[in-house]
């Protein structure tokens, strides 16, 4: 186990596991060798990387949060599996897939030769979006570096939208089929790419598993919390002087990784913690909340897509949820009734009381209806996200929907700030 | 093990054929799909929920066995 010399390398961030941003252009195979230490010997190491990734406590970076090593070992015990790396990255006012892939491509690659070797995968696909352009360059180049790994993964341009990247979307795309949801059981586990049992994981999840091989677990729960261990990375965005991702320690105080994106450029009204698909959390009194599913289930939030954007004291809450209710409905697959119907039906209902028509009363008392009408009923998940979002958005705003309701609004700046736009690569 | 009933969300066009011959555990939404009882399908009323399945135009409702725990993915 190497341990301190490695990371020896000026950073942002409280941790620099994933993102040691310390020169301009991706490391060389030579380079990353030099900083991360040498690739230990895979093959035939099933048992023992199983049981470190168990051991390390790894949960999925890509937003359920499901236990690493229960998915592996379920794919492992299947015959021929597959491993895919999803950096394709939906949401967006994330970046971190695409940082990480095009920032540190050779740790990626380490991860899913390790975890390929975990669950007897001799087959592997990265899956980035087709936008993500230098991501993708970025990969390939290091692919191109590294002639044995090349042999066993491929590199693939997924169709942005929003919910591409669900993972029985994205295999229903491997297997030629639209970048879609589908219904499950079969979970892609069970029965994925090309039929074959399937290892989908984050990107992240996977460059963390590149880590686990190499130091094991016990160096990998030295960051994090006992519960929640590792480093996780963070994409901010809004009123904070340097929006971008960064990489901290699970169960980092909020306040601390706003001081980290540069600080506030304006008084904070509220954070959408977790993206658009996300939950609102009142700025006041939470700053200190640690950065952890433990500190964030008080507030009703979860890390999500791990973005935290912090809206300014001069934007309005209302109009801005109301547009991603717009978004999300307009981001539905269209596969199923209850998220086709449901979705517009709540953005309309949003768009009311946004606008404090004479409507505005009727939409926000016809909303618990819509609810009960839409929860759990899609194939995926995406109507329950957009759900999520608009009760978060209910909740924290209360005063200022009262406001509209009665006809006016409080904010000075009505222009929209929030991204609902993918913006792959920009960051 | 029991049995359930589901409904294929994507399949699912709106028929309501389902909620017609089984009200006691289908109702409709305000767009016309079938909200179902997420419990299992009692003894009583097997053979019409088995009927209501065969009865789907779009082959969107069916029976599935569910044992206490299963895996959900992530």
């Amino acid at each position: 186990m190497r341990v301190g010399n490695c990371f020896a390398t000026p950073v942002r961030g409280t941790a620099a596991r994933l993102l040691p941003i310390d020169i301009d252009a991706p490391a060389s195979w030579a380079e990353h060798e030099e900083r991360y230490g040498p690739l230990p010997e895979l093959a035939g190491q099933s048992r023992s990387l199983l049981a470190a990734i168990e051991k390390s406590g790894l949960r999925g970076r890509g937003g359920a949060g499901f236990p690493t090593a229960v998915k592996a070992r379920a794919v492992a015990v299947g015959r021929s599996p597959i491993v895919v790396a999803n950096g394709t990255e939906g949401e967006p006012a994330s970046a971190k897939d695409k940082v990480l892939l095009r920032e540190n491509p050779h740790l990626v690659i380490d991860g899913v030769l390790a975890a390929m070797a975990a669950v007897g995968a001799r087959e592997a696909i990265v899956a980035a979006s087709q936008g993500a352009h230098a991501s993708r360059a970025s990969l390939e180049a290091a692919l191109d570096g590294r002639p044995s790994a090349a042999r066993a993964i491929r590199v693939a341009a997924v169709p942005e939208r929003f919910v591409a990247g669900e993972e029985s979307a994205l295999v229903h795309w491997l297997n030629g089929g639209d970048a879609k949801p589908t219904l499950t059981p079969p979970r892609p586990f069970e029965q994925g790419v090309r039929g074959r049992p399937t290892l989908v994981q984050n990107v992240e999840t996977i460059a963390n598993i590149g880590l686990i091989a190499r130091y094991g677990a016990d160096w990998f729960r030295e960051a994090g919390t006992g519960e929640e261990p590792g480093t996780v990375l963070v994409t901010m965005g809004g009123a904070v002087r340097r929006p971008g991702v960064i990489e901290v320690e699970l169960g980092t105080p909020l306040r601390q990784l706003i001081e980290l994106a540069g600080g506030l450029t304006m008084p904070p009204r509220a954070l959408l913690v977790g993206g658009d698909f996300g939950t609102w959390i009142a700025a006041a009194g939470t700053l200190d909340t640690p950065l952890s599913e433990r500190g964030l289930r008080p507030l009703g939030a979860s890390l999500g897509a791990r973005t935290i954007f912090v809206l300014p004291s001069s934007a309005c809450g209302v109009l801005e949820s109301a547009r991603v209710a717009r978004y999300l409905a307009g981001e539905s697959a269209g596969q199923c009734g209850p998220c086709v119907f449901g979705l517009p039906a709540v953005a309309d209902a949003m768009e009311a009381i946004a606008s404090g028509t004479a409507g505005a009363a009727a939409a926000l008392e016809r909303l618990p209806r819509l609810k009960v009408q839409i929860a759990h009923r899609g194939a995926c998940a995406h109507p329950d996200g957009a759900l999520r979002f608009v009760d978060s958005a209910l909740t924290v705003f209360t005063e200022e929907i009262a406001h509209h309701v009665a006809g006016h609004c409080t904010a000075s700046h009505a222009e929209p700030v929030l991204p609902t736009v993918t913006h792959s690569d920009r960051l | 093990m029991s049995d359930h009933l589901r409904v294929n969300p994507i399949l699912c066009d709106a028929y309501g054929h389902c909620a017609e011959l089984l009200p006691e555990l289908i109702q409709l939404d305000e767009w016309g799909y079938p909200i179902i009882d997420a419990g299992p399908v009692p003894q009583e009323l097997a053979r019409d929920a088995r009927r209501a399945v065969s009865f789907c135009p779009r082959l969107a409702l069916f029976i599935e066995q569910r044992a206490k725990a299963e895996l959900r993915g992530a």
